[in-house]
């Protein structure tokens, strides 16, 4: 994240230089590069990929194929495939149920699942009223709720424990030695337990998947927020005391705003976890949500689906970071922070 | 209910004794900092056995731990096959392959700037995103075999590791390099006797942080389909016949793996980086 900061930083700097300039040392420009040469890539990396289905295809309509027989072309070499068939690779980026399909199918595939559905379909929201359960838009509301509500319990909590901690000793030397050695288990593991168990006494949906976000956000925000309030450093504590300021007037006029970047900071790793959380916790009941789309889509071979829902959550990921980061900056600036 | 009044009894007897420990005198010795977490690890494990069976808990819903232990002693056998195929041959593979890429990456990523102004970006949106959702198309191009497990670890491993290897790289201050110029050191030579080990506390703290990444991949890539061994197949059969002692049983596997993990490689870095004020005390 602090690389994050650093680039703004730098772009801040380089502002005032000519806009040509800027480009040139800026990261937007090398940044654009990088992402459309994996577009290039990935547009090179269907052809090999679909090679095999794009050559049984064109065989029922008839081609000539260099290999006949279907058994010699199963163990062929998916180069060799296309150097003997050069002229039929043409549909490597138009295979319905491709095994890589091609960034413009995957954008196709979530405009219609998004816009194309709701405002045309009927049942998208335009004629039926309420939001089509085979749009993305609907999945995403419902992983997004649930990772929502399952990241605002779960810092809620974590800043309540680490409020403990901080103020009570034994708490501190029974919790946090736990607290840091959980960040070493694969806690996703639970989820599918958390689901089914919370299931069997009566919750489900989204109170189960919330659970599971909670979790995942509960202790980067503790260890995270733990740091931060113990960031005040001796001179800063002695100089409260000499003002003979209370316990509560410590906490909240020095400890509190002391601890803001580090609770930013672990905020961030936390809803980025709070949406795997949800997600993953979709993935046993399959009650829509994104992560039920993606499994969906592999049982069913619809790969566009997974892809599609795969940039919707990377999408909102992004999203969210971005939002946090904003309210980073609303919140240092008005507590009277430098940039 | 007699139970229930004795789990309190001992969650209340357990506070009492940890805040006199954490407040008495010795609060500093190391013995004492490691029995006050272990008193209250035990108290969690008591209480909770001793609530299950007062309140008469379902098994379907929380099994006592020593349920749990029985079940785990009793299915050594599997849960080592288990072991074996999800973090042997899935995470381990997957996170040499990743971290040795990320490696080879961050170099060239250091040798030609433009590139690192343009990786550095995507790669730290990367990291950000769940990429536990390539699982179902990995699974889908390599099998359901270890390989694609390995496939899931590499990609959740390799943004970590490249944005934490390029930091580390660039923590040598120009005294340092200016130093290795007079020398007359080549690229090669100031990379790895000088700018490497300077970057080793950034890089075992993306492999600490890559640990449990893999662990969290290999066991979730096999909710997508896996052969009928491995940990993440254990825990959904068990959960499809409601036995959750098995359950809880992968979980302390999958525990004691990253624990185990974690723990090696602080013990490596204490090994290595002996010179950083952080290891000093």
């Amino acid at each position: 994240m602090s690389d994050v900061a650093a680039t703004g930083a730098n772009s801040a700097r380089t502002s005032r230089s000519s806009p040509a300039a800027r480009l040139l040392q800026g990261s937007l420009l090398p940044s654009l590069t990088v992402v459309l040469t994996l577009m290039g890539i990935w547009y090179l990396a269907c052809v090999p990929m679909n090679i095999k289905e794009v050559l049984t295809q064109a065989e029922r309509v008839g081609a000539e194929i260099v290999p006949p027989s279907a058994i010699e072309r199963r163990d062929a070499g998916r180069i060799g495939l296309i150097v003997q068939n050069l002229d039929l690779i043409g549909p490597s980026w138009s295979m319905e149920r491709a095994r890589l399909p091609a960034p413009h199918q995957v954008a196709v595939e979530m405009w219609v699942s998004t816009w194309e559905e709701e405002v045309n379909g009927r049942r998208g929201i335009v004629h039926s009223g309420t939001l089509s359960k085979r749009s993305l838009v609907y999945h995403g509301r419902v992983t997004l709720i649930a990772t929502v509500v399952g990241f605002l319990i779960g810092s809620g909590m974590g800043v309540l424990l680490a409020v403990g901690i901080v103020y009570n000793r034994a708490m501190d030397m029974s919790v946090m030695p736990w607290a840091i050695i959980s960040q070493t288990i694969p806690i996703v593991a639970l989820a599918p337990m958390i689901i089914v168990v919370l299931y069997s006494v009566g919750l489900s949906g989204l109170i189960a998947k919330a659970v599971i976000s909670a979790y995942l956000s509960f202790f980067p925000v503790v260890v995270g927020m733990v740091k931060g309030l113990r960031s005040p450093d001796t001179m800063q504590l002695d100089l409260m005391q000499t003002y003979n300021a209370s316990a509560p007037q410590q906490f909240w006029r020095l400890r509190l705003p002391a601890s803001v970047p580090y609770l930013f900071a672990s905020l961030k790793i936390g809803i980025a976890a709070s949406l795997v959380g949800a997600i993953v916790g979709e993935l046993p009941v399959q009650r829509g949500g994104l992560g039920a789309r993606m499994l969906g889509g592999s049982y069913y071979g619809q790969t566009e689906q997974i892809w599609a829902a795969l940039f919707t959550a990377a999408f909102m990921a992004a999203g969210l970071v971005w939002l946090i980061g904003w309210l980073e900056r609303r919140t240092l600036r008005a507590m009277g922070a430098r940039p | 209910m007699a139970f229930v009044i004795l789990a309190l009894l001992v969650w209340a007897g357990a506070w009492v004794l940890n805040t006199r420990l954490a407040n008495g005198r010795g609060a500093r010795s190391r013995a004492v900092q490691l029995a006050v977490p272990l008193i209250f690890g035990v108290t969690i494990l008591i209480a909770w056995e001793l609530l299950v069976r007062g309140l008469e808990v379902d098994l379907v819903i929380l099994p006592p731990p020593s349920l749990v232990v029985v079940t785990f002693l009793g299915n050594l056998d599997t849960l080592w096959a288990d072991f074996v195929q999800t973090i042997l041959k899935g995470a381990l593979a997957g996170y040499v392959i990743g971290c040795l890429l990320a490696f080879g990456v961050s170099i060239l990523v250091d040798r030609y700037d433009y590139l690192r102004r343009g990786l550095l970006p995507v790669g730290n949106f990367m990291a950000a995103l769940p990429i536990v959702g390539t699982a179902p198309i990995l699974v889908m191009w390599f099998g359901f075999d270890w390989q694609s497990k390995a496939a899931v670890v590499v990609v959740m491993v390799f943004f970590p590791m490249l944005v934490n290897i390029v930091a580390g790289l660039a923590d040598t201050s120009s005294m340092q390099r200016d130093l290795m110029r007079t020398y007359s050191a080549s690229y090669w030579q100031t990379l790895f006797s000088l700018r490497v080990p300077a970057a080793l506390p950034f890089i075992f703290n993306g492999l600490k942080i890559s640990a449990t990444l893999a662990l969290i991949g290999a066991i979730v890539a096999e909710f997508f389909g896996s052969p009928t061994v491995g940990l993440g197949f254990r825990i959904n059969a068990s959960l499809g016949q409601l036995s959750l002692d098995m359950v809880w049983a992968v979980i302390v596997v999958a525990a004691i793996a990253g624990s185990a993990l974690y723990g090696m490689l602080t013990l490596i870095e204490k090994r290595l980086t002996f010179w950083h004020p952080s290891q000093r005390n």
